[in-house]
């Protein structure tokens, strides 16, 4: 079982923890400037990398806040916990999964683009 | 009065029946219709200071604090701004968060209203409370926090689960641990707990 560190109550068991998928994922400036595919993007489209991943957590039988995650998908290691409107920190390396799905309001772009770069992390 | 029922009122007599007496002894019985009260202030806020005056207890600061007296009004630690208080030494009443949240609704000129909440939250939780020297190893079948003195001393209290249940878990004394699930889950964490206390009643026998 995992040992997640609650930055309010310090290190406790998995199973206090919900998962919340992937951090950083902003909702778009303008939703409806976004084309279908866009949108679809936006709501089902996650990163899948091998390697550090931030990602959010919530303490749900603890003090039910949430925080974010930067979880080493291959070793299941936790490399750094910081709250929720914090920026991603850098120091995760091969971090890849920055790049938030319709971040812009008009963005077109390529934007499953992270399941490409996990196979070389 | 006779009209209230308490979460574990329908399980008393077992709860009589299970628990043991003796040097490995455990006992555990519900407390009943104790008030509590649901603070989601700021500590240091203003609205907190008020809520402190009204109270007449401090608020804990930290993980795992709590403050005021374990036999009477005490405040249990949830979370940075949410706080549990529970009187055990008295029934809960009509009205009852009415006075403390009135400080936060204070009209009076150079007064003010100041953001926060009090909630009679008497009827959120139930309070069973496991007794006796055997009481730490009844709850280590399922508790997953460090429940040794040594990093659960007396007047600890914090929430976690204890088997599946979400509950608050709070080190009253020495060897008396109060368990404060949600009341629909009373009468579960109630048998589950006789189930964990039946290996000390063989032992006596």
């Amino acid at each position: 079982m995992l040992l997640i560190d609650c930055p309010h109550c310090g290190p406790r068991d998995e199973v206090e923890f919900h998962y919340g998928g992937q951090a950083h994922v902003p909702y778009p400036e303008d939703p409806y400037a976004l084309t279908d595919r866009e949108w679809a993007e936006f709501l089902f489209y996650r990163d899948n990398p091998r390697g550090p991943f931030a990602e959010r957590w919530q303490h749900s039988v603890g003090c039910r806040k949430w925080f974010n995650a930067v979880r080493d998908t291959a070793t299941y290691e936790f490399l750094e916990v910081y709250p929720m409107a914090a920026p991603a920190p850098s120091a995760g390396g091969g971090l890849t999964g920055n790049g938030p799905v319709g971040s812009g309001s008009t963005r077109s772009g390529p934007v499953g683009s992270g399941s490409a770069g996990s196979g070389s992390a | 009065m006779h009209l209230r029922r308490s979460p574990a009122h329908g399980a008393a007599a077992e709860m009589a029946a299970a628990s043991v007496a003796g040097p490995p002894g455990v006992m555990l019985r519900e407390i009943a219709f104790a008030p509590q009260l649901g603070v989601r202030t700021v500590p240091g806020s203003a609205s907190a200071s008020r809520i402190e005056r009204a109270l007449g207890v401090s608020l804990p600061s930290s993980v795992g604090e709590t403050t005021g007296d374990p036999d009477a009004l005490h405040c249990v630690w949830i979370s940075p701004d949410e706080f549990l208080t529970i009187d055990v030494s008295r029934t809960q009443e009509h009205g009852e968060a009415g006075a403390v949240a009135a400080a936060l609704d204070d009209d009076r000129p150079g007064a003010g209203r100041v953001p926060g909440q009090v909630v009679d939250l008497s009827g959120n939780r139930a309070i069973l409370e496991l007794t006796g020297p055997s009481a730490r190893a009844v709850l280590e079948k399922g508790c997953h926090v460090d429940l040794h003195p040594r990093a659960f001393p007396v007047g600890h209290a914090v929430s976690t689960l204890v088997g599946p249940v979400p509950m608050i878990v709070h080190r009253s004394h020495g060897e008396t641990f109060r368990l404060l699930p949600r009341s629909s889950f009373a009468q579960y964490t109630v048998r589950w707990l006789i189930d964990a206390m039946l290996e000390f009643r063989t032992i006596r026998a």
